[in-house]
């Protein structure tokens, strides 16, 4: 049976790591992703587990770190969050050109400037290009279970790349919700241990990692490295499959939620997924309006036929987007939405919203005003301005 | 050889998972002369075979032959000149 608990997302993060028993975690205290290697620092001092934990003395040097115990053939991960995540960029890239399958638990928080440590997408978003599978939660549950499942798809042989799994900074990090635990064993089970075909400490079979390599190789490279990332959506959903089975929880690219019948689609990543769930019930129980949900979990690879499947038969679609990439005209999620709607020649309106930046709080009440917005588009065919604000005083 | 196996003319596909190279010293089949503008020019005359622009090399580009003489490995010098710098006897010049 499995096990109810009451955790934060960082514990529950912790926990996971805990059952997993990785062999390395090099990792730096940043706030409020500090709790989860500080979980793990009990656990190994506890005699939980006998990760090798590496103090170290900055995110440049954690990533560093992780990714020669990963060349070196070890279960390899850290933690991070915001300016964290910034201070690794560099070797975001040559984790993942190294094909090396790290696992990276990121608490997504708001990067600065201003200085400002709250919810928001921007240091994930800002790091989708790097080559990184990235995997987003709604709830600790969920963040939870996207953990269990991340060695497995990082690590298949077909896959080869590095994985960041997200929650949303606070809100998840450190709200406590009730969760369901797998069993030790059958994490165990399903985890397994990481069995490298090529790995440094192979004294069968020297090998030299992350050659220069000029303008006549890093085109192939990258060719590559895309070739994972194809690869990657079919092992994603094969782990999760495989994870249905010891959990009973199901999982895909992303969940339509009351998408079977409906004409107004919001289209949103982590946590407020959870709010505008509570306001298409209300919108569903009082005006009968037929308005869905589809929340994405895997942002890479990219699903566009899939989500554009997913929205074919909508009149009007809302975009929204809980970080800025400054193009003046979108967010990332409305940008790559927009382009997968546009090349399966979806017709629908589709407006794009930013919201939620540096922990603003986004309710019920506007999630209704979205949708309102929504029938006003499928009506008259009209959207007013394509990059809106919610929550923005004007 | 690991160039038989991938080479400048070798698709996406045959490159490994990462760049990943299973064999040593493949640097000698990569050709990083061509970036030179200067090249050393030896004078066998002057030369009293001293050897003291080998170990300078910061390319390992001097190789002393079994006669005990010196010779430029001119797929790898980059022309920087030290070399000339270093000899007592003017026995290496630099030319464009």
């Amino acid at each position: 049976m499995s096990i109810r608990e009451r955790l934060s997302g960082n514990e529950a993060v912790a926990y996971a790591i805990k059952q997993i028993n990785p062999d390395v975690m090099p990792a730096f205290p940043i706030t409020p992703s500090t709790e989860i290697p500080q979980y793990v620092a009990s656990y190994i001092a506890n005699g939980d587990i006998d990760t090798e934990f590496i103090h170290v003395e900055s995110e440049h040097s954690s990533m560093s770190a992780a990714i020669g115990a990963s060349a070196a053939g070890a279960r390899t991960l850290t933690a991070t969050s915001s300016c964290g995540l910034a201070l690794m960029w560099e070797e975001l890239y040559v984790a993942a050109s190294d094909r090396l399958p790290i696992v990276l638990a990121l608490v997504n928080r708001a990067l600065s400037g201003p200085i400002n440590i709250n919810a928001d997408h921007s240091d994930s978003m800002g790091a989708r290009d790097s080559g990184w599978i990235q995997i987003y939660a709604e709830s600790n549950q969920e963040a939870y279970d996207n953990f269990l499942q991340s060695f497995k798809i990082a690590e298949n042989k077909d896959v080869m790349l590095p994985v960041m799994i997200c929650q949303d900074g606070f809100i998840t990090s450190h709200g406590v919700e009730n969760i369901e635990l797998v069993e030790d064993e059958l994490v165990k089970e399903f985890a397994g241990e990481r069995k490298p075909l090529h790995y440094l400490l192979n004294e069968k079979e020297p090998m030299a990692i992350g050659p220069y390599a000029v303008s006549n190789y890093y085109m192939e490279s990258k060719r590559g490295q895309r070739q994972a990332m194809l690869n990657a959506k079919k092992v994603i959903l094969s782990v999760a499959e495989e994870f249905e089975k010891i959990s009973g929880r199901k999982y895909g690219f992303f969940e339509e939620y009351r998408m079977e019948d409906a004409e107004y689609a919001i289209v949103i990543i982590g946590s407020a997924a959870g709010t505008a769930k509570a306001a298409i019930e209300e919108i569903r129980n009082t005006t009968g309006k037929k308005v869905g949900l589809v929340k994405i979990r895997v942002f890479r690879p990219f699903p566009d036929e899939e989500i554009a499947e997913a929205l074919k038969n909508v009149k009007a679609i809302a975009i929204l987007d809980r970080s800025e990439m400054f193009s003046a005209t979108g967010g990332p999620l409305g940008a790559e939405v927009t382009a997968a709607l546009y090349r399966a020649k979806v017709q629908a309106e589709v407006v794009n919203y930013i919201y939620g930046l540096g922990g603003r709080d986004i309710t019920t009440d506007d999630f209704h005003k979205v949708y309102e917005e929504l029938y006003r588009m499928a009506e008259t065919h009209e959207v007013r301005d394509n990059y809106r604000y919610i929550g923005l005083r004007e | 050889m690991i160039s038989d196996k991938i080479n400048e003319n070798s698709p996406w596909q045959d490159l490994t998972e990462g760049n990943k190279l299973f064999e040593a010293a493949t640097s000698r089949e990569f050709k990083t002369g061509e970036w030179r503008t200067q090249r050393p020019v030896h004078d066998a005359e002057k030369c009293r075979d001293c050897f003291l622009c080998v170990p300078v090399c910061p390319d390992m580009s001097i190789l002393v032959t079994k006669e005990e003489k010196i010779e430029f490995d001119m797929d790898h010098c980059k022309g920087c000149g030290i070399c000339a710098k270093v000899c007592p006897f003017n026995a290496i010049s630099m030319e464009v």
